[in-house]
């Protein structure tokens, strides 16, 4: 079999069983893609590019199907009009899909060891994802760049705003774009993108406003400690406002928090993996202060070398205690113990379980040598309240409530 | 991006700060509305918080945000869809001219009537459904009630926004009278028939929703085309919302004969005397309300013949369904249009100008897309395996306007005497029994999952919540 035989797409469906034909969809649609006869609507899979813009009018949710396929016998637009139902998945090659997922993905990969949910929240909004890529990215503009960290402090990490103008560029919590530095490596390839997680909530940094922040740490070592200045955070951190910058997505469909405000949330971070926090953090917040009751609980491990180099340390402690439960671990404080994430997460062993019983959905991000310590600490938390942690831990990845992401 | 301004008192995405005269008059406007609503919304529901959707924007992200809101502190704001650059006028007299951002002298009067005609109809539905509420058949239903009730008064204000903005103080007036005007009301009854009906139980509100939501659709549709463009984006946005009102009623006549289905199955009977003694409603009574529905909608599209509508469509107020989408010179001068009219004790077709036939167009569109809908509802029952089919009546059947007006004419479109009409109306029409068992059934179930025994579960939930999700809160 060819690799073109082999290439497998999502096809976008629409269910003629719960379709009313009201025509939104085909109405919405940026490209033309859906049309209908005097039976069904239907997508277009030659056209389709699956930018979901079509799904938030949908009164009926008949709009959100899909099907593996591969690409050379999707089912056409006249099979479509013949269909009372939707067709059943058929069995695709697992190794098919493994090659497809692995051609999806932009380049970067998330280094997690740890199995994360391949499900998003059963109440997550439902994202958009791949609206723009490197053959087609978007320009935005920065409408600002803010250090974070102290002046001394040895880090330099930057909150960086983007403005999307007349664009449509929607996120979620938990997504990311990519960012396409300009010019080209050594050896004159253009760079390829790197991947940044939105650090703001879905109605902008400013809300009602079409902008989003990132959460960029400058780099200057590699990962053994040797001397390497980072193409794009580089770029980013010197970025002024007025820059425009070429972005990708938004990406990720998995890694998005429940819109059930009932829900507890467990977030645990180090560092710049701080973004997605900032994001579900800053959105429950916003709800609170509109007025919405948010009834679940956030919890925080957040970890960093020292206080000082904290991204968003101020306005954190501005939070109060009844909507957020903050635990600071740092590791590199004077005159203090070394401390870690999964030290406070088992000082808070109580409260975890707790959490872990109830309606709660767990976020993890940041460097991936936090994950094995993380991962440890919840067991031996389970063990300690008499959970079982496999039972525990298979469950919420099943049902999108353990989501992971490091580098 | 239109993002809206919700520090302003009136959520909008036209710039509404700026023009400070029509600002100070809606201010001034909405705590009527606040107090209609209060008086005529929703009975008993003010302190429920409500899952429902509410517009930050007219993007397809922006426009369905859910949550948790008390109904009276939903944000009612304006909206119009994003213009379109160098729309023009699209038929008519001034097919190709530049379409129209201030209301042309010569046309307000009619405009104007076509807007109040409109926007009289929103808070009308909200007040025939006013005590739905304390009967629903589960919390998932109650939520998609009030959803329609907020949405509909959202329609109220974006044509009240019109009104104000284009139509000075005749404008202002007009908007105090829709707020005066009551549905049922002997002294000020709503404008058109339909909206003066009770809608008494659910099954009548699922068939309204399917029926009379759907004549919404096509009137909005035809007013999309107009060369006002302001008009043009206001009806765009709302179809978007009335898309949701055409989903509650489809579905709900759906899971009502699904339901009954099971039951029929499940006993092996047809026999409807003694579906109702399983709690179920039975598919003649589905069929009788069906063709009370149908043939009251249709009446609201008005004369088979009619000068206005011609005007309308000549002077590009108001175009037909997709006229855009139609490969004809948008004119329709020298064309044709074959309508019924009964000759002796028979309906024969005749031709006439096609722009004095543009409510029957109009009227044959809306006929084509109801019955593909009863189609689907046939398939679950044909699903099921039964061979019960319910079908449409006959567009001369049951009718008060137009010229088949007092004509008895059968479901099945023979023209009958009145002694032949009055034998078997029992059959064709809701009796008064039927109302009552209907009546009868109406329990109040919120138990968060739970259903009335008399209808299915919906297959999806709203925004992908499971169908036991808190839908309504009631503190």
């Amino acid at each position: 079999m060819s690799a073109t035989d082999a290439e497998l797409i999502r096809q976008h469906l629409i269910d003629p069983e719960v379709c009313i034909r009201c025509n939104t969809c085909e109405d919405t649609c940026p490209i033309d893609a859906i049309s209908h006869d005097d039976r069904n609507y239907v997508v277009d899979p030659s056209i389709c590019n699956g930018c979901n813009a079509c799904l938030p009018p949908c009164p009926t949710g008949s709009i959100d199907n899909w099907r593996t396929v591969p690409k050379s016998a999707a089912y056409s637009v006249l099979e479509q009009f013949s269909w009372d139902e939707l067709p059943e998945q058929q069995a695709v090659d697992s190794a098919d899909i493994l090659a497809h997922a692995q051609a999806e993905l932009p380049t970067q990969h998330n280094a997690a060891l740890s199995i994360t949910s391949m499900v998003a929240p059963q109440s997550a909004a439902q994202p958009s994802v791949n609206l723009y890529d490197v053959k087609q990215p978007l320009r935005a503009t920065v409408a600002g760049n803010f250090r974070l960290t102290e002046v001394d402090a040895e880090s330099d990490i930057r909150h960086i705003v983007l403005d999307f103008g007349q664009s449509h560029f929607p996120v979620l919590e938990g997504q990311s774009i990519g960012i396409i530095p300009p010019g080209t490596d050594d050896a004159g390839r253009p760079h390829y993108l790197r991947l940044y997680s939105v650090a703001s909530p879905r109605n902008g940094e400013r809300p009602g406003y079409n902008n989003l922040s990132l959460t960029v740490k400058r780099v200057l070592l590699d990962h053994d400690g040797l001397s390497v200045r980072g193409v794009a955070s580089n770029y980013l951190c010197d970025l002024q406002k007025g820059d425009t910058v070429q972005v990708t997505g938004p990406y990720g469909a998995h890694y998005l928090m429940p819109n059930h405000a009932g829900s507890n949330i467990i977030m645990i971070c180090t560092g710049t993996g701080a973004a997605p926090m900032r994001a579900m953090t800053e959105y429950r917040r916003r709800l609170m202060v509109q007025g919405t009751p948010v009834d679940g609980k956030l919890m925080l491990f957040f970890g960093a070398r020292r206080s000082g180099e904290l991204p968003y340390f101020g306005p954190l402690r501005k939070l109060p205690a009844s909507f957020i439960d903050i635990h600071l671990a740092f590791s590199r404080a004077e005159g203090e113990p070394k401390t870690y994430v999964q030290d406070q997460l088992r000082s808070s062993a109580v409260a975890v379980a707790n959490a872990l019983r109830a309606d709660t959905y767990i976020y993890i991000c940041g460097v991936k040598g936090m994950e094995a310590g993380v991962m440890d600490a919840l067991r031996d938390i389970c063990d300690g309240a008499g959970l079982d942690w496999a039972a525990t831990h298979t469950r919420m990845l099943g049902e999108g409530r353990f989501h992971v992401e490091t580098y | 991006m239109s993002a809206i301004d919700y520090n302003e008192k009136i959520p909008n995405n036209v710039n509404l700060s700026e023009d400070r005269a029509l600002q100070r008059a809606l201010e001034h406007w909405q705590p009527n509305y606040l107090q209609w609503w209060q008086e005529m919304g929703p009975d008993g529901s003010q302190n429920f918080d409500v899952y429902l959707r509410t517009a930050i924007n007219t993007t397809p992200e922006g426009w369905a945000q859910f949550g948790h809101v008390k109904m009276p502190d939903y944000r009612w704001g304006i909206f119009l869809n994003a213009p379109e650059a160098d729309r023009r006028v699209n038929f008519g007299e001034h097919k190709g001219e530049a379409a129209w951002q201030e209301v042309p002298g010569e046309h307000r009067a009619n405009l104007r009537r076509i807007i109040v005609t409109q926007g009289d109809t929103e808070p009308a539905s909200v007040e025939q459904q006013r005590h739905l509420g304390l009967t629903c058949p589960s919390q998932y239903d109650l939520r998609n009630l009030f959803q329609i009730n907020v949405e509909e008064g959202r329609h109220l204000w974006a044509m009240v926004y019109l009104l104000h903005k284009y139509f000075g103080r005749d404008g202002r007036e007009e908007a105090e009278a829709l707020l005066y005007r009551n549905s049922g009301s002997q002294d000020n009854p709503r404008i058109l028939q339909a909206f003066n009906e009770e809608t008494p139980d659910w099954l009548a509100f699922y068939m309204f929703t399917y029926f009379t939501d759907r004549d919404g659709k096509f009137q909005l549709c035809a007013l999309a085309e107009s060369g006002f463009d302001p008009l043009s984006r206001t009806c765009r946005f709302m179809l978007t919302e009335e898309a949701h009102h055409m989903f509650v009623g489809e579905s709900g006549v759906s899971r009502t004969i699904q339901r009954t289905c099971e039951v029929m199955k499940q006993h092996n009977i047809e026999d409807p005397e003694q579906l109702r003694q399983l709690g179920v409603i039975d598919l003649p009574i589905l069929q009788r309300y069906l063709n009370f529905h149908f043939s009251v909608t249709i009446d609201l599209f008005g004369a088979d013949q009619s000068s206005n509508a011609a005007t309308f469509y000549a002077t590009g107020l108001k175009g037909r369904f997709e006229e855009t989408k139609r490969d004809d010179d948008h004119q329709l001068k020298g064309d044709h249009y074959k309508i019924l009219e009964v000759q002796g004790d028979k309906l024969v077709e005749r031709e006439v100008p096609m722009l004095n036939a543009l409510n029957e167009v109009l009227r044959d569109d809306y006929i084509k897309d109801s019955i593909a809908g009863i189609g689907r509802w046939n398939k679950v029952i044909e699903k099921a395996g039964l061979s019960f089919r319910l079908q449409a009546p006959h567009k001369a059947f049951n009718r008060h306007i137009g010229s088949f007006a007092g004509l008895r004419v059968s479901p099945q479109g023979q023209v009958i005497s009145e002694a032949e009409w009055q034998t078997n109306v029992r059959q064709w029409l809701p009796t008064e029994e039927d109302r009552v068992y209907v009546a009868s059934l109406m329990g109040r179930v919120v138990e968060p999952g739970k259903m009335a025994n008399w209808i299915a579960p919906p297959p999806i939930g709203i925004n992908r919540q499971p169908i036991n999700f808190d839908y309504v809160r009631f503190n």
